[in-house]
């Protein structure tokens, strides 16, 4: 089908140039004569590519645009010694079944050299439903791990020492109730709470625009924010009190550029909202973290997260006024691309992994996810996990590459990239701030309807071939519809324990306090008190998630999505 | 001009992915079908309810939350229930080729998993709806 024969743009390098002709003149009369694979060459994002890139295609002031590792604008990474200092940490989202059965995956990763846990919950968990109620029937332990009250948190931990592992819960619509079983849940192993490290995704706006999992309307939701951000930087000073993520964006379809144009606009509402309520910027700023996705396009990626520290430096230091450093500095989360994976030949997914990883580090990752093979096809084996995680060992201990700091900095093309990228986000700011603000850009479908037609023309770029993927439009087998890799099935008996634990749990538990405890959350969703607070109470009255979320859904009135399509 | 096909496309369950429902609601459109789109966290219910207002032909389901196991049958058992049974429930997503094995062996539904041209999709649609309307005798 394809040629292979390459176009090289260094393999038809002239001779000395003749008579003082310009080299670059030369090269460009090479360059036109010469058989080329494509007629259009363009970034995984559909962004045109020039065959070279010089000193010509990148403006760029040493000390305005990168400057040093751990100093403003951070281009070159957060901390002055990056990974010669410490490794990124190896954070594999785990979840499935009953909290058991996850206790017992995160202990096997632990033992297998991970450095931190991340969870992964169910769809009834994520919408705040418990694992009995109506909605929750042939979802419970699915795509991650039941938790319906601290009972099934304190069996999720058992027998890893809260204060001495980090641990990032992704979740979001119900963010605030899970911190506060894991805050309770630590209590009850006698953990202070000053003691936690960790973060939860409590991201809300992304979920409005490509991921989906809410609980409340818009404005309740993100008065929940602020109350976790409020009370962490009280009483849980180590804890990462929001995790704005990418990742759902890109996921979702986008490009790279809308992927860190919305991201970080979602970030600087964030900041405004904690402004709003009368906190010290710098009193929240330095607990925010992020998530990216990793893609397969190593260079855009690499750009994509240089850029991502320049404008959330810019954009703290100039317009929000912070004082603090560390209200600048973008730390982040990387995980690799579900999306880039393939059912097909599922193996070659180690592959794009390791390739994804890759440029996470280059671009100077705080923390990594890398996915396993047979992630389209179910969640991940024990196997196929340890192989993910491996990869990410092979990175750090075997390529060398952990050694110097931003290694592409300089780079024609990655500097290029890097400005275009932090261009187009600019870009996208204004005209979010002509449509009102992100939340009224939700409320209009805006950034929804934007994700979509860029999902939708990657759809169609890779049906008409102009975008290829192994296994899938080149390289296709016809016996590998079928794969023969083990896969992960979660026993339906899983839903039917949750249901005794639950059923026990409402008998044993004082039923007074219970109801005392939600309704002092009735109050404070009327009155304004801290919720965090309430929810924590109620964790420790063994109220369940779905309890708390029915009086939140009540007092706020559920989300109703716009109409895009 | 033949009759236009209607497909309803539906999310249910808490899942939370619409890209490919989406994705598929906009290919089916280009291709001349009027589609409806339920939006996400549907009942089994709510989606049978729409498919019989809005008079569908098809209905196409996407799950990628793991729970096609139990939410093809309630939809199929919801639609019955309404006198729907003719509708082409067909659908796509996370699903292993045994447990889609398994749902067409009971009659279910025609699925289709990751790397599926949506154009493939639209024309077995196509070709679908034609046998059944030529077996109904109804003027194409």
């Amino acid at each position: 089908m394809s040629e292979t024969e390459t176009a090289g743009t260094n393999s038809k390098r002239s001779p000395a140039p003749a008579g003082g002709m310009d080299p670059r003149l030369l090269w460009e009369q090479a360059l036109a004569q010469a058989k080329l694979r494509e007629a259009n060459f363009s970034t995984l994002s559909g962004v045109p590519l020039e065959p070279l890139y010089g000193p010509d295609d990148v403006q760029l002031d040493y000390q305005r645009d990168l400057g040093y590792p751990g100093e403003y604008p951070f281009t070159r990474g957060v901390h002055p010694s990056m990974y010669r200092g410490r490794l990124w940490t190896m954070r594999q989202f785990a979840g499935f079944g009953s909290s058991k059965q996850t206790n017992e995956r995160f202990k096997f990763l632990l033992e297998h050299g991970q450095t931190g846990l991340s969870t992964a919950f169910d769809f009834p968990t994520l919408m705040g439903y418990d694992s009995d109620h109506e909605r929750s029937l042939g979802e419970v332990g699915q795509v991650g791990v039941a938790i319906s009250s601290l009972m099934d948190m304190e069996t999720l931990l058992e027998g890893i020492p809260m204060d001495r592992v980090s641990t990032s819960m992704t979740i979001n619509g119900p963010a605030p109730i899970l911190l506060a079983f894991y805050i309770a849940a630590g209590e009850n192993q006698g953990v202070d709470p000053k003691l936690l490290r960790g973060t939860v995704q409590n991201d809300i706006l992304k979920e409005y625009q490509a991921q989906n999992a809410w609980l409340v309307k818009c404005e309740p939701a993100l008065r929940m924010i602020t109350d976790v951000m409020e009370y962490c930087a009280q009483h849980v000073p180590k804890w990462n009190s929001i995790s704005i993520s990418g990742y759902h964006i890109r996921e979702a379809g986008s490009t790279a550029a809308q992927e860190l144009a919305f991201t970080l606009a979602n970030g600087m509402e964030y900041v405004r909202r904690g402004i709003a309520v009368g906190m010290d910027v710098d009193a929240f700023a330095p607990r925010l973290s992020f998530f990216f996705d990793a893609h397969l396009d190593f260079f855009e990626e690499v750009a994509k997260f240089r850029a991502a520290r320049r404008i959330w430096a810019r954009k703290l230091r100039n317009e929000f006024g912070a004082k603090d450093p560390r209200s600048w500095m973008l730390r982040f989360h990387t995980q690799t691309a579900g999306v880039s994976l393939t059912a097909q030949q599922p193996e070659n997914n180690i592959v794009r992994t390791a390739l994804e990883a890759f440029s996470a580090v280059l671009g100077g990752t705080q923390s990594l996810h890398t996915n396993s093979m047979d992630e389209t096809l179910a969640l991940p084996t024990e196997k196929a996990a340890k192989i993910a995680l491996r990869t990410q060992q092979i990175i750090a201990e075997e390529t060398e590459a952990a050694h110097v700091i931003d290694p592409l900095a300089g780079s024609y093309f990655v500097e290029s990239q890097t400005n275009r990228l932090e261009e187009e986000a600019e870009a996208y700011f204004l005209e979010i701030e002509k449509r009102g603000g992100v939340v009224s850009c939700i409320e209009q479908g805006y950034i929804q309807r934007e994700i979509h037609h860029s999902a939708l023309e990657y759809q169609l770029a890779v049906e008409r071939k102009q975008k290829k993927v192994v296994g899938v439009n080149i390289h296709v087998e016809e016996l590998d519809a079928a794969p023969e890799i083990e896969l992960l099935r979660i026993d339906s008996e899983v839903e039917r324990g949750q249901h005794e634990r639950l059923a026990e749990l409402r008998k044993k538990r004082d039923s007074s306090k219970a109801q005392a405890e939600l309704d002092a959350v009735r109050d404070a969703c009327r009155d304004g008190g801290n919720l965090l607070e309430r929810f924590v109470a109620a964790a420790h009255a063994n109220c369940t998630l779905g309890e708390i979320a029915e009086v939140l859904r009540q007092e706020f009135g559920e989300y109703e999505e716009p109409r895009i399509i | 001009m033949g009759r236009r096909i209607r497909v309803l496309v539906g999310k249910p369950g808490l899942d939370g992915h619409d890209r490919g429902a989406k994705t598929i609601a906009a290919v089916l459109r280009d291709h001349g079908m009027e589609v409806i789109y339920t939006g996400l966290h549907q009942t089994p219910e709510m989606i049978a309810e729409t498919a019989l207002q809005e008079d569908v032909d098809v209905v196409g389901l996407s799950i990628l939350s793991g729970a096609h196991m139990t939410l093809f049958p309630r939809v199929r058992a919801e639609l019955e229930k309404r006198g729907l049974g003719h509708v082409l429930l067909t659908g796509g997503g996370i699903i292993s080729k045994e447990d889609m094995q398994a749902l067409e062996e009971h009659g279910y539904v025609q699925l289709f998993g990751p790397g599926t041209a949506t154009d493939d999709i639209a024309d077995w649609i196509r070709e679908e709806m034609v046998k059944r309307w030529k077996n109904e005798e109804i003027p194409l």
